[in-house]
């Protein structure tokens, strides 16, 4: 971790601005830029704050540099970044993209993805990463210049496509249910919470119904007033707090959300460990069956029913002539395989070790994290009713004085 | 005319200050000097060819003289109920006699037979004959005594008795009437205060009720929400190894907290909710015995507008005239004593039911 970029830089995003300008097809859009500071991390001695180095990027420069780092890492499991829609809002958040709350909380969400890039040992290390974060001008053509779209296999997008793998790794088919479950069970949960949050919110405001009703009772009152008018006042108080206590959960939903398309992230690797295994078994499947051409024409006997086999029987065996070159043509060919197939082994191996790693780390990362996650969620409920505590506790002492 | 006897008997000719007197009725009010314990319960249904109808056994035990016995169970249904209610209303026009649950209710979805529906107007005629049994003049009247002791046939002879409907419809009919004829011009001004205080308090009770009835079924849904929201947890439990105890944990907190969120709605059900009910129905009581008191007041003035017309027959009119005034007097003595009784109770009412709401809150967020 010693090399990490997080150690020797500060990160932070700490900006957002709303731009208009012409995108690629020339028409008028209104986009948000965020503003990315950087600095040195001197050594405390020195004692002087290097200077800071600021750029602008839009989310879809977020992107690119992300889909670049899924496609040159593909045994990594990327981080991943904040949601591109308002996903799960319940009724007062609002789903715009322009809404302030909404770019808030995609600012520290950005803020915090390249945070992870940044103390990730092997993606920090990217020259292009570092472009990203220091250089302004230029940097999408540098990342397309790496040519990495061509590298990315269109297959993994395809999601719902099947292959059929023979000897999988028993860990990475876990992995992958694994990865689907999680999926599953948090934006479930995201859904849920956000119906729970809606209600919470319902009942706390018709409180506050009762602060008004209150008050204008305790206008005819003489000596019940002064009980009603201050116990109402708590009533708008009670109302009030729950902006506060759902403003909090929001962070905890988005601190779940992340790893909620971590597990995307995750299910990438395992798709890939899948796509090779299967691209290995293709090509042993097809080195054996040139192997067996091979013999058959050496030898002269058909040990498999082959179309080729019967129509030679039935239009007349080839000159020794043909047979010749189509063997050598063949055994070139099965040499090449061969090596292919050696080298792809060997890749097959060093993925999954170095996949393998990386997903150890994750885990590491992913239990802590939501260990921490779940109970500062404890913490905050506490709290909440703490809040409550207090509110009625005064409620009931001006009731009683009424 | 037993009645109004009676009513002489708490009427202010010899002055008695209204704060005593509300000392007096509060004293009574307290359960170590009653002398007659009333419950309503036990419903039951009865089938007939005509009809299905509840009735709810009534027992009173009561160590006064007056009865004959010491304890006493009647079934009653809610027609006699009502009975009741309108021979009171009859006998003591200006007294605020407690309200009755409604014939039926017509919001939401709740049946004629349904438990809940049951049970709710199960307490509230409970409460209802308590109420009449505290007040200091309601205690003694006749027809009560009759509801509380009387097996169903001496009953429904003992209703056949007395004014018949239609005088009872000429008398609300005439009422109705005499309130159309505009504003009572010789409305003393306490009572024009006690029609203002009616009016702006009736409005604010009614969006309490409204309001409490809404954060009732918002903290049920809320409820609903939370019990789908705990076993998603529980289930991802299963798929963590490191994580899963703090995934149970949470889930069973949750499970904790929507017990603990029942229990508060059953307190709201409860307490508030009926209390802020009866002070509804209260407020639309109490306007109308300000109607009626006007309606006294302007039998007398009508009078006294038309002695003014003919001096002859003075004499004559006088002695009217001198019983009207009595009984308007009775009639604004009797209401202003009950007024603020009423009120006293009121106050004690509302700041227990809150006081309560707030302490069930408390108990729900300690939980």
């Amino acid at each position: 971790m010693e090399d990490c970029l997080a150690k020797k830089m500060e990160i932070t995003v700490s900006e957002a601005e709303k731009r208009t300008g012409r995108n690629a097809m020339n028409i008028q859009e209104t986009y948000t830029a965020y503003l990315i500071e950087t600095r040195a991390v001197e050594s405390q001695s020195e004692g002087q704050c290097a200077p800071v180095d600021s750029l602008w990027r839009r989310y879809s420069e977020f992107e690119l540099l992300r889909n670049y780092l899924s496609v040159t890492y593909p045994h990594i499991v990327v981080p991943p970044l904040p949601e591109k829609r308002a996903d799960f809002v319940w009724h007062k958040l609002s789903a715009d993209n322009m809404d302030p709350d909404f770019v808030e909380r995609r600012r520290i969400g950005l803020e915090n993805f390249l945070l992870r890039v940044a103390s990730h040992p092997i993606l920090c290390q990217d020259k292009i990463f570092y472009a990203f974060l220091t250089q302004e001008g230029g940097w999408k053509e540098m990342v397309n210049e790496t040519g990495f779209q061509l590298k990315a296999d269109s297959r993994l997008k395809a999601l719902n496509a099947t292959f059929r793998v023979k000897n999988p790794d028993k860990r990475f088919t876990e992995l992958k249910h694994y990865s689907d479950e999680l999926q599953s069970v948090i934006s479930h949960l995201l859904r849920v919470r956000a119906r729970v949050a809606d209600r919470l919110y319902g009942v706390y405001k018709v409180h506050g119904n009762y602060g008004r009703v209150f008050s204008e009772w305790s206008a005819i009152e003489k000596e019940m007033g002064d009980g009603l008018q201050s116990a109402g006042h708590h009533m708008d108080v009670y109302a009030a707090s729950i902006d506060d206590i759902l403003e909090e959960e929001e962070h905890y939903a988005d601190q779940l959300k992340e790893y909620l398309f971590y597990a995307e992230a995750l299910r990438a690797v395992c798709r890939k460990h899948e796509l090779m295994q299967y691209d290995l078994e293709m090509a042993a499947q097809d080195l054996t069956c040139k192997k067996q051409q091979c013999e058959e024409l050496a030898t002269g006997t058909v040990r498999t029913f082959s179309l080729k086999g019967m129509t030679s029987k039935l239009f007349g065996q080839e000159t020794p002539e043909q047979r010749e070159a189509k063997i050598k043509v063949l055994e070139e060919q099965i040499q090449e395989g061969e090596e292919q197939l050696k080298s792809k082994n060997l890749e097959g191996r060093d993925f999954v070790k170095s996949a393998w790693a990386d997903i150890e780390r994750f885990k590491e990362q992913k239990n802590h994290d939501l260990k921490e996650a779940l109970i500062s969620y404890a913490v905050m409920q506490i709290s909440m009713c703490k809040k409550g505590i207090q509110v009625w506790t005064n409620a009931k002492e001006c009731f009683s004085k009424m | 005319e037993a009645s109004l006897a009676e009513v002489n008997s708490f009427s202010p000719s010899v002055p008695i200050s209204p704060s005593s007197m509300i000392n007096q009725y509060k004293f009574e009010d307290g359960p170590e000097l009653r002398d007659l314990f009333i419950t309503v319960d036990d419903p039951e249904s009865h089938i007939t060819a005509i009809e299905t109808f509840i009735t709810y056994r009534v027992v009173t035990k009561t160590s006064r003289g007056e009865f004959d016995s010491s304890e006493y169970e009647v079934r009653r249904r809610y027609q006699d109920f009502l009975w009741l209610k309108n021979k009171l209303e009859e006998a003591h026009p200006t007294l605020i006699i407690p309200p009755l649950p409604e014939k039926f209710i017509m919001k939401g979805m709740v049946e004629r037979f349904s438990d809940e529906f049951i049970e709710t107007r199960r307490k509230a005629l409970h409460k209802f004959l308590n109420r009449i049994a505290d007040h200091p003049t309601l205690t003694f009247n006749e027809d009560f005594k009759i509801f509380l002791t009387a097996q169903a046939w001496e009953l429904s002879s003992h209703k056949k008795q007395g004014p018949g409907l239609l005088s009872r419809m000429g008398q609300t009919v005439r009422a109705v009437a005499s309130s159309v004829r505009g504003a009572v011009k010789n409305r003393p001004e306490m009572f024009t205060e006690m029609s203002n205080y009616m009016e702006t308090f009736s409005q604010k009770i009614n969006l309490l009720d409204k309001i409490a009835h809404r954060i009732y079924k918002e903290e049920r849904d809320y409820c609903n929400e939370m019990k789908e929201y705990g076993p998603i947890h529980t289930l991802w439990s299963a798929s963590e190894e490191d994580i899963a105890d703090s995934l149970k944990g949470i889930a069973s907190c949750i499970d904790r907290c929507c017990k603990a969120m029942e229990k508060r709605m059953a307190g709201l059900s409860e307490n508030l909710l009926p209390i802020l009910h009866e002070y509804v129905l209260y407020s639309e009581i109490l306007m109308g015995v300000l109607k009626r008191r006007d309606q006294i007041q302007g039998e007398l003035d009508s009078k006294v507008d038309a002695l003014a017309n003919k001096k002859t027959e003075k004499d004559l009119f006088s002695e009217e005239i001198g019983k009207l005034e009595d009984k308007v007097e009775r009639a604004n003595n009797a209401l202003k004593a009950d007024w603020d009784r009423w009120k006293q109770n009121m106050q004690w009412d509302m700041r227990s039911t809150f006081t309560n709401v707030a302490e069930n809150n408390l108990r729900f967020y300690e939980e």
